[in-house]
């Protein structure tokens, strides 16, 4: 489906992508990891047609240099930091939704389901909007369409937990659909999401690797936790999670999302030494 | 079609919304405000009377302002989006580059075009209230001259962000022209032709070739063409071509060399990377 082949890429003296040869298939979920000025991101803009570049790169046979607006139709793109456009929210779901061909009331619905209700600030810049609507409203635009490959740069990273979990259901959907490929500095951030790990340096892959992928997208692990003594930050940030208090600070209790439990258990280990007791067992759904 | 009018579309409610495009509308009609409030059409100079008068000088003021200021703005927007992301995304969606760079000129050049013509129309209606007299003719070879310089200025904006990497280097590229442009005006050829450093020939060439000088002598080439309202070399221009014969250059040639300026950016958009 994607196929990179010895693309190389150098920015004056600099190369920056030194002969990438990857084959990507349908319905893969590549993580595509690396260092900064590994060649992340370099990579992707090759992807999307935005840089020139030796060797080739094409989808299904078609380079995105060449065909464009063919091939982009079936890429939806999430970048890590979000454009300072200053349009209002309404004209950037409409321009998108134009220049794709889909139904605004599609990205509208997935906006919903992320949790940004867009009808508030639809007449708001874009640039106004904080990081996590931003990070909503990027995933609903690309999302909100029937791209087979989707391009995301450390996409969850500013969402809340109860938004991720709704991404990962909504990835869950296009898993067997889609192409995905997500770019992260940190394995942890993505692992639970892919079944292949790329990682990237000095331009280079320098490994390819299976993952087994038994992480489902839409499961969920019940969560119970014990504290020694109550504690305002961690009840804020188990709060923030969605955990109850059973009583007094010291019992808590929730879900979290299958996909989301290294990122969990990075958050807990802030507080070990409170923690009694931490039990996480897996939900069918 | 339909991509190139969304893009123009984005372009335009990005403009307004923008601080250089409030001033920008200001400036234009700050300056119809001022010339009615001093008495302009009241008075005569060099046989400019009436709604002419203020015209004439509007489109002398409009030929000091909207050069730079279309420049520095086109510049500054577009390599100032490239270096902040913008392109990244945006172009992550498929669009073609044609309907993307055409469209950005389309709608850039209405929200140049529109504020200053509208500055104009506001002048010629309040004359129509006041009971003055317009002269039709002029304000019809005036907006076209107006058109025509947008598209000069837009055109050597997109080609020196084209060109240019980033937004300091664009701002001052663009500001190195306007004052090549400048420099190269009749009064100051006029100051290198008396102390005999140039040919004349070289001299009336020289401002054959430079758009501002252009719009400066066909915007007074209305009027009775004298040596002291035009300067030597547009004197000399006239003398030989003719007063039609040289407007319809002054509308020709700035176009064409916007035109140029602008497909050469695209050719240079297309060839190199995007974001």
């Amino acid at each position: 489906m994607i196929r990179f082949d010895k693309v190389s890429k150098t920015f004056k003296r600099a190369r920056v992508l030194d002969g990438i040869d990857l084959d990507i298939d349908l319905g893969e979920r590549v993580a595509l990891i690396g260092s900064n000025g590994a060649g992340k991101t370099t990579l992707i803009r090759c992807l999307l047609g935005e840089y020139t570049h030796d060797g080739r790169v094409t989808i299904d046979g078609r380079q995105p240099r060449e065909e464009r607006a063919r091939v982009l139709a079936e890429i939806g793109f999430v970048p890590q930091l979000p454009p300072p456009l200053k349009m209002p929210v309404g004209q950037l779901i409409g321009f998108a939704a134009g220049l794709c061909g889909t139904d605004p009331q599609k990205i509208l619905d997935l906006a919903r389901r992320l949790g940004l209700d867009i009808g508030p600030i639809v007449d708001r810049q874009f640039v106004r909007l904080s990081g996590g609507m931003k990070q909503k409203l990027l995933i609903a635009i690309a999302l909100g369409r029937d791209a087979r490959v989707l391009v995301m740069d450390e996409p969850a990273a500013n969402l809340d937990p109860e938004a991720r979990k709704i991404f990962f259901e909504l990835l869950a959907e296009r898993a067997e659909s889609a192409t995905m490929l997500i770019s992260s500095h940190r394995l942890n951030e993505v692992s639970a999401l892919v079944n292949r790990v790329v990682e990237l340096d000095m331009g280079r892959v320098v490994l390819d690797d299976r993952v087994a992928d038994d992480v489902s997208l839409t499961g969920m692990l019940d969560c119970r936790i014990s504290v020694k003594r109550p504690e305002p930050a961690l009840a804020k940030a188990l709060s923030a999670w969605r955990f109850a208090d059973l009583g007094g600070g010291l019992e808590w209790q929730g879900q979290v999302a299958g996909p989301d439990r290294l990122r969990f258990l990075g958050m807990t280990s802030r507080y070990v030494a409170l923690i009694s007791d931490l039990k996480m067992t897996e939900t069918d759904r | 079609m339909k991509h190139l009018w969304l893009t123009a579309k984005l372009d335009i409610v990005e403009s307004l919304r923008a601080r250089w495009f409030q001033i920008y509308t200001l400036v234009f009609g700050g300056i119809v405000a001022l010339l009615f409030l001093f008495g302009l059409t009241e008075s005569r100079v060099l046989g400019f009377i009436g709604l002419s008068r203020l015209l004439v000088t509007y489109i002398q003021l409009t030929m000091a302002i909207l050069p730079i200021f279309v420049l520095i703005t086109t510049v500054r927007s577009v390599a100032g989006d490239r270096e902040a992301g913008v392109y990244e995304y945006l172009l992550s969606l498929p669009v073609s580059l044609s309907a993307w760079f055409w469209g950005k000129i389309t709608g850039r050049y209405l929200v140049i075009f529109l504020p200053v013509f509208a500055a104009m129309v506001a002048a010629v209606l309040i004359a129509l209230v006041r009971g003055i007299e317009v002269p039709w003719g002029m304000f019809g070879y005036y907006t076209a001259l107006l058109a025509a310089m947008c598209v000069c200025f837009l055109g050597i904006g997109m080609l020196v962000s084209a060109v240019a990497r980033s937004t300091d280097v664009a701002q001052g590229a663009a500001f190195l022209v306007w004052l090549t442009l400048l420099l190269f005006l009749d009064l100051i050829l006029l100051g290198v032709m008396i102390q005999g450093k140039i040919a004349p020939e070289t001299a009336v060439a020289v401002a054959l070739a430079n758009p501002l000088q252009v719009f400066r002598t066909a915007a007074l080439s209305l009027f009775d063409p004298q040596l002291i309202v035009l300067g030597p070399s547009a004197f000399v221009i006239l003398d030989t071509f003719g007063t039609t014969g040289y407007q319809a250059f002054a509308l020709a040639y700035p176009t064409l060399i916007g035109t140029i300026c602008a497909g050469t950016g695209y050719l240079l958009f297309r060839k190199g990377d995007l974001p």
